[in-house]
């Protein structure tokens, strides 16, 4: 049911570690399905480079709370219509490659296979991506999400993900030095986290995962709270509302039921801050989260559903989770779904943007899918080369989120070598801010077991304090 | 106007008319669960409050007990103090990760920067002829569990002042409604005033032996104190009312009084609320004891088929046994 951060202490028992089989050729079972598979994979297509136009995949004519959520409404309805055109003058080439590539029967199966969404292709197949910023740093338009940021703007996302990723790095480290008694990395999700925390307003409230590193910085928690609870001093221990950042949840996909209570009781205000939840590939899984969708939806909570897809839940990949691209598990609860490249830090951005955006102005949730991947291992315990393929690996460092960036503020001239050396000073003074702060974190007192366990107090506690309390100082005269 | 705050009310009632002060004195109270709304309830505990407090504040909500509770704690961290149903106590289980993992311990995870006022509501245990899932007593599986706070009030009067007070709490409650006592009828005072949440209370006094129960076996532990008096034997009965904590005081008091006793409940007696009692009183008043303490309550089964609870529930021929097996020592 909930994480398991240690499991990779646990897969040593087994043959598990067995190289699984490419995930881009999904299983299709059946004649039918093998044939419109078949007709839908082309080669040469890599098809998470590609720019397709979204698909929401849901009608948006959801109940709307308060009167902020009617005049935009107007505006929406309008906006709607324009990229309904554009999406319908997309997809229409699309079809007719299509209907080229293959013929007769193959492609009418293909047809039918694909408007009906999800047989026999797995969650790769094919996704719908926002990308405005290819591998290559080029700038791309998309109809839908557009994004004008200034250089200042860039170099700025930069610096958030430069800053992300050496804390990352130092706090992995300390862990192999002993100092933390675990770390999970968000190497690879730089993008995922910065460009959607810098969509957020300060009164928007997050509902983070564990590994939000990122957003965390976002928010402006000081990044040395986080390791507090890997170093096995707390379990979270910052106030959730001084930044508007609640705790790290440890068991997979709970905090999304939380976020989605959250957004109620905004949306019961009056409001017109919207929520975000995080959460990843394998949770997407839980119950939970099936509820947070069923929730949310049917009382038009303003939350955004942020599902960093990286491809794995420790060893599991995402079709061990689902037979749909995720994204598209939103059409079955009612709201709008979309697929963003999760290493294109500006696509983050901008969709999230618009889907906050959309649930701050009353018309609900919206999934966000972002199609990342996690370079490093689940956590400090997890072992990937025992189930992940290198290649796969090298595929996707080409992608990095941040050399991605860089190449574009070369393309673009938006920053000079004076800029990355700046980047770099600062990231090392944080470095080493990191390294003093945890090795001069104090331990709690041993009375700190007791504290907090209950807000009014409670007769067990106070007995079981005392008594500790007595038996501790019982040492003391032989101390002297 | 005096007269008006005291009145005779089955126990649904006086829920009835905690809830809807409770929803009238703070605008933060929510009511919450499945079928709360235009029906009132399963067991009609919520009848009327949608219909005076509107949908905003009595919410109907999707079938799904952990995202009732989930959504709860959401809304709690917003500021809201949501009062859940639970419907019947065997369907808390698909909720008891998120009050096991989420709801009991975010106080302490925050190092008490965040409260959890949230108050789940069960009808539990049994004797009303129900199918499965709809007769179970959970409530020692949520006492280990620290960060919760558990009772079960017995009477009108207690159901009425303890789901104030619960709802008043700043912790997370379990609150344990007796449905097979829903309709007993007792005075309630809305203008009193309530003892501590959390104390125990001696509701009969007596020399010979204590008997200890709580929610619907408070009933039967009177009869059998009762009977006991027609056969020249004089039963302490105490009210434990809070599961977690114990007021072990009150307990001990009673038992280096009489020097006995038993304890009963109709949860299972194996880990129940009964070992735990013995246990903390073994302890404390081991030089008092004449007996050892005894425990009577269901047994380490599945809870049976209606035509069987007769034989599970400890009623009044199994209670007054085991209080003759204590007195001969």
């Amino acid at each position: 049911m909930g994480t398991v951060l240690l499991a990779g202490r646990r897969t040593g028992q087994s043959s598990t570690a067995r190289i699984r089989p490419r995930r881009t050729r999904p299983r299709a079972p059946y004649g039918a399905e093998r044939a419109a598979l078949a007709a839908r994979t082309t080669p040469g297509a890599g098809p998470t480079e590609e720019q397709v136009t979204v698909e929401s995949t849901a009608e948006r004519g959801t109940p709307r709370r308060g009167t902020a959520a009617k005049k935009t409404a107007a505006k929406k309805t309008a906006a709607k219509k324009t990229a309904a055109k554009k999406t319908a003058a997309n997809r229409t080439p699309d079809k007719k490659i299509a209907d080229k590539k293959t013929a007769g029967k193959k492609a009418a199966t293909a047809r039918r296979t694909t408007a009906r969404g999800t047989a026999g292709g797995g969650p790769q197949d094919r996704p719908a991506m926002v990308q405005l910023l290819t591998p290559e740093g080029e700038r791309v338009e998309h109809p839908d999400y557009a994004l004008d940021l200034d250089a200042d703007g860039l170099r700025g996302l930069y610096r958030d993900m430069v800053l992300t990723r050496r804390f990352d790095a130092e706090a992995t480290s300390l862990q192999r030095q002993g100092e933390l008694g675990l770390w999970p990395s968000l190497l690879g999700q730089e993008a995922a986290q910065i460009g959607s925390g810098r969509a957020l307003h300060p009164d928007d409230y997050v509902f983070p995962t564990y590994r939000e590193h990122g957003v965390a910085w976002c928010r402006g928690v000081d990044p040395t709270n986080l390791l507090g609870m890997f170093r096995g001093v707390n379990h979270g221990g910052w106030d959730p509302n001084d930044n508007n950042f609640h705790l790290y949840t440890i068991v997979i996909g709970s905090q999304t039921l939380h976020a989605t209570g959250y957004a109620m009781g905004v949306a019961k205000d009056g409001a017109d801050s919207a929520v975000i939840a995080y959460f990843g590939d394998g949770a997407s899984s839980q119950g939970d989260v099936a509820e947070a969708f069923t929730f949310s939806a049917v009382y038009n909570a303003p939350i955004v559903f942020f599902c960093q897809n990286n491809q794995w839940a420790i060893s599991e990949p995402t079709e061990r989770q689902t037979r749909v691209p995720l994204y598209q598990r939103a059409a079955g609860y009612g709201f709008p779904g979309v697929r963003v490249d999760g290493n294109d830090v500006l696509a983050v951005l901008a969709v999230t943007r618009a889907a906050v955006e959309r649930a701050r102005s009353g018309e609900g949730p919206m999934l966000v899918e972002a199609f990342t991947y996690r370079m490093g291992a689940h956590t400090t315990s997890d072992d990937p080369t025992r189930y992940r393929p290198d290649d796969e690996l090298a595929q996707w460092e080409a992608k990095d989120p941040i050399l991605r960036l860089r190449r574009h503020l070369d393309l673009t001239g938006a920053a000079d070598d004076a800029f990355y050396a700046a980047v770099e000073e600062e990231s090392d003074v944080l470095g080493r801010r990191v390294r003093e702060t945890i090795r001069t974190m104090p331990d709690p007192d041993s009375m700190a077991i007791f504290e907090n366990v209950y807000a009014d107090g409670h007769a067990l506690v106070d007995e079981e304090r005392a008594q500790y309390a007595a038996y501790l100082a019982s040492f003391e005269p032989e101390e002297n | 106007m005096a007269d008006s705050s005291t009145a005779k009310l089955p126990i649904a009632k006086a829920l009835n008319t905690a809830l809807r002060n409770a929803l009238e004195s703070d605008p933060k109270v929510l009511v919450m669960g499945e079928d709360v709304g235009k029906l009132g309830g399963v067991f009609r505990i919520t009848d009327g409050l949608q219909k005076d407090f509107g949908e905003e504040r009595v919410i109907d909500t999707p079938l799904a007990e952990s995202g009732i509770i989930g959504t709860a704690i959401g809304l709690a961290l917003r500021g809201y103090r949501p009062v859940a149903e639970i419907q019947f106590d065997g369907f808390v289980f698909p909720a008891y990760d998120q009050i096991v993992t989420q709801l009991a311990k975010m106080h302490a995870r925050s190092l008490g920067k965040v409260k959890l006022p949230v108050v789940i509501r069960i009808p539990y245990a049994g004797g009303i002829g129900a199918v499965e899932h709809h007769s179970e007593s959970p409530e020692a599986l949520f006492a280990h569990v620290a960060g919760l706070k558990i009772v079960s009030p017995s009477n009108a009067d207690d159901a009425y002042w303890m789901l104030r007070q619960a709802i008043e709490c700043d912790d997370p409650v379990i609150f344990f409604e007796p449905k097979s006592r829903y309709w007993d009828k007792g005075e309630v005072n809305t203008s009193g005033i309530p003892g501590p949440l959390h104390a125990a209370r001696v509701v009969r006094p007596g020399s010979d032996l204590t008997l200890v129960a709580y929610g619907p076996t408070v009933r039967t532990a009177l009869q059998v104190a009762a009977v006991a008096q027609e056969e020249g034997r004089s039963v302490e009965v105490i009210d434990l009312r809070s599961i977690s904590p114990i007021d072990f005081d009150t307990v001990q008091r009673s038992v280096e009084k009489t020097g006995r006793l038993v304890t009963v409940h109709e949860a299972p007696v194996f880990f129940g609320a009964g070992a735990e009692v013995a246990a903390r009183i073994s302890e404390r008043c081991f030089y008092h004891l004449e007996a050892p303490v005894l425990r009577v309550g269901g047994f380490h089964s599945p809870y049976p088929p209606a035509r069987l609870e007769e034989d599970y529930l400890p009623g009044l021929d199994r209670v007054l046994d085991s209080v003759d097996r204590s007195l001969a020592y």
